[in-house]
């Protein structure tokens, strides 16, 4: 396959004093790709994105942005937008002031540089002459999205964007990535809520004490073979429990420690053992009303091998 | 594991970092900054609130007699505007300059937007130069309300009469408001000595409360040792003193030595103190968004290099002038009494329509001696006790009249007459208009601390 790439980062390594945030990193993102950066606190994510942005310099190793190799400089080649640790925004200005002053730093009018236009974008539209200090963490989430989107990114860094935006926020900021990656621009997305990635990544990288543990597509991740747990709720749960016992792969598990339902069954499995207990509940007449897993494949991937790591340790 | 997709070319065209330039970055500092509050109160403030106090205080009975120039506020307009320049070198412009100055850095990190400028402007160095160019600009335009209300105050409340200097010369409005503005630019050079002050430890001290009240302490801690016994070398090479200095504007000749050099002193602390708040920002981490800074590095990186700054200044001075001891002595004491003594001599005359005289032919001397005969008459203190002596065209006997001095380190003095009733004892003369004020019953006084050429 030969991808364009909008970062290409090989043996990344940062150190803070006697620290080591990043331990040879490798990332290659893709032009128009949604790409996940998941890991538990502390894994470096941050002094990831930070280098992206021009925040922060690596001790060693190649750092290519939109094709430029990154020198010795703090600052992010042209193209390239976000925010880390939230956005950051004045709250004695207004929403729309706070982006005219960005697009006048770019020798813009707010009107020329489309501040409006972003505004609707992220659903903002209402508040806009509100003062930012009287903002919710979603709609300052929102804004800052919108900061970034000012400057027509073909690059956009964004840590934790769905901190604290309710169901109708979440998804003015899903549309707004999804339609950003459809016109060729690149998204690096850290977030420690998987449904998020999920929905939106194409890719996923999940750091641990500063290494790479997993780089690829989410469809690869769920092929590496790890039993799941899945609620399964049927007509019949009675039955239903008989037959999973005794179909082969198939782990009954009474105290899986989510909530629990008289007609719902936990059960452990690989896919295709899942597969072949669904076929047999079937045959025997017993309705399948849901079959999900209790924490998503990717949670439970990053889970396992976060774990490992510490395990390695 | 470590997996990557396959490499494949990058993207093109190559995307070089576009910074922005430091006018625009200096347009959004000064957005920000006139977006607060606090600082459009405060420009509000210093463009109103002069005026209000100059106005209300001259026409009190009672006046700010222990502030330069207070004594004449009944007499002109333009003793307004000193009276608020002698204020506000010791507490307005420190306390702007901190809120100011010392907050142009601190305030990001206290919004956590450091990454955001960063981000958005591409280059450390341009955004300190914004912050810089946006901070002095907001302190120049509160400097330049303060004496304009000042002075507007003061000219509508009293008029635009001459000014009596601090020798007793008379000055014509028109020189009058010359030396105002020209004082008020003179105090310049000490501000941007605090703002350099507090750019510094607005970088250094980040979220820390103690970065905002620097230029505060450091303020006060220069008036502090203005009113020890230092050395002259020592008082001259503060960054503060051309706080003070600016009094030698306002005798005749002008006391330029002590203003240079507390000028050239101030800008040398303002240069290296910003340079230093420079050199720190650019080494700084912007991924910590906790930064309080440090204390070890304030002192190893803030302190002892202006330490180093202070003992450098002061060698410079004692070599170059050759100052020694406090430089309050006797002849200098003597001289300026006697001077100043007989231009207000002069006033007083005309005062009570008595045939003018010159001072050239008052020839008035005063012989001063400080506490104890047996003590040196030299340095600060209020037991300098002097006997002025003058002689009229035509009398052969020289007049004497008695003289309580109150000299304080800095040089400035207050003479408080101690008789005869007539000539300096009472507060009041009377005049054919009527009882005024006596010129010659308290006056204040300027003793030029650096050597001078006997005489």
């Amino acid at each position: 396959m030969d991808t364009l790439l909008a970062v290409r980062a090989r043996g990344i390594t940062k150190c803070f004093g006697d620290v080591v945030a990043l331990d040879g990193i490798d990332l290659d993102v893709a032009q128009g790709q949604i790409h996940g950066l998941v890991g538990p606190n502390g894994a470096g994510k941050t002094t990831l994105l930070g280098l992206l942005l021009g925040l922060a310099v690596a001790d060693s190793g190649r750092l290519e942005i939109l094709g430029t190799p990154v020198g010795r400089a703090l600052a992010a080649p042209d193209g390239v937008a976000g925010f880390v640790d939230g956005p950051g925004l004045y709250p004695s200005l207004t929403a729309r002031q706070n982006l005219a002053a960005l697009a006048a730093l770019r020798g813009h009018d707010a009107q020329a540089a489309g501040v409006d236009d972003v505004l609707g974008q992220v659903g903002l539209t209402e508040v806009a002459d509100d003062r930012a200090r009287g903002f919710s963490l979603g709609m300052r989430q929102r804004l800052g999205l919108a900061a970034a989107l000012l400057t027509k990114p073909r690059l956009l860094v964004l840590d934790e964007p769905s901190n604290g935006l309710d169901p109708a926020g979440k998804k003015h900021v899903h549309g707004v990535l999804t339609r950003l990656a459809a016109d060729g621009t690149s998204v690096v997305l850290s977030s420690h809520r998987m449904d998020d990635l999920e929905a939106l990544c194409s890719e996923v990288t999940i750091i641990a004490t500063g290494r790479v543990v997993f780089s690829g597509p989410l469809t690869k991740l769920a092929a590496e073979n790890r039993e799941l747990d899945y609620r399964l709720r049927t007509s019949d749960p009675g039955a239903a429990r008989r037959l999973a016992a005794g179909t082969a792969g198939i782990q009954v598990v009474d105290h899986a420690g989510a909530r629990h339902d008289a007609d719902v069954l936990v059960v452990r499995a690989l896919v295709p053992a899942c597969d072949e207990l669904v076929v047999r509940l079937v045959h025997a007449g017993i309705a399948v009303r849901e079959l999900t897993p209790v924490v998503s494949p990717l949670e439970a991937a990053f889970l396992a091998l976060t774990e490992q790591q510490e395990t390695d340790r | 594991m470590t997996a990557t997709i396959a490499a494949g070319p990058a993207v093109g065209p190559a995307a070089a970092a576009r910074r922005v330039s430091v006018t625009r970055g200096y347009r959004f500092e000064l957005v920000k900054l006139v977006s607060q509050w606090r600082i459009r109160l405060l420009v509000l403030a210093c463009w109103i609130a002069p005026a209000l106090f100059v106005a209300a205080v001259s026409r009190q009975s009672t006046l700010p007699v222990d502030t330069l120039f207070g004594r004449w506020m009944h007499a002109t307009g333009w003793a307004g505007p000193l009276v608020m320049l002698g204020f506000a070198g010791t507490w307005a412009l420190p306390l702007l300059t901190s809120l100011v100055a010392g907050d142009v850095f601190a305030s990001e990190d206290r919004l956590g937007t450091w990454r955001h400028l960063l981000v958005a402007v591409r280059s450390p160095r341009r955004i300190f130069a914004a912050k810089a160019l946006g901070s002095l600009t907001v302190i120049l335009l509160l400097v330049a309300g303060l004496v304009c209300s000042s002075a507007v105050g003061g000219v509508v409340a009293v008029g635009d009469q001459p000014l009596v200097g601090l020798d007793g010369h008379l000055l014509t409005p028109g020189d009058a408001a010359g030396k105002v503005l020209l004082a008020w630019a003179c105090a310049l050079a000490p501000t941007l000595a605090l703002a350099g002050i507090g750019l510094l430890g607005s970088v250094l001290l980040g979220r820390s409360p103690m970065g905002l009240l620097l230029p505060a302490l450091v303020a006060l801690g220069m008036q502090v040792a203005q009113m020890m016994p230092l050395p002259v070398a020592v008082r001259l090479a503060l960054p503060g003193y051309a706080f003070i200095s600016w009094n030698g504007l306002f005798t005749g000749p002008a006391q330029l030595g002590p203003l240079l050099i507390g000028i050239v002193g101030s800008l040398v602390w303002a240069v290296t103190a910003t340079a230093l708040a420079y050199v720190l920002f650019l080494r700084r981490d912007f991924t910590d968004l906790s930064y309080e800074g440090s204390a070890r590095r304030a002192v190893t990186a803030g302190v002892l290099p202006l330490i180093g700054l202070m003992a450098a200044g002061v060698a410079v001075v004692a070599a170059a002038t050759g100052a020694t001891g406090s430089g309050i002595e006797q002849d200098k004491v003597q001289r300026s009494l006697a001077t100043e003594f007989a231009h207000l001599y002069r006033m007083q005359t005309e005062q009570l329509n008595r045939p003018a005289v010159t001072e050239a032919q008052l020839k008035s001397t005063a012989t001063c001696t400080k506490g104890s005969v047996r003590v040196a008459a030299e340095g600060p203190g209020n037991d300098w006790r002097c006997v002025v002596s003058w002689h009229l065209p035509g009398v052969e006997a020289a007049g004497t009249a008695i003289y309580q001095l109150d000299v304080t380190a800095d040089g400035r003095f207050v003479a408080d007459g101690d008789g005869p009733k007539e000539v300096n004892g009472y507060f009041l003369v009377r005049t054919p208009a009527g009882d005024a004020p006596n010129p010659l019953w308290q006056f204040d006084g300027n003793v030029e601390l650096l050597p001078t050429p006997k005489g």
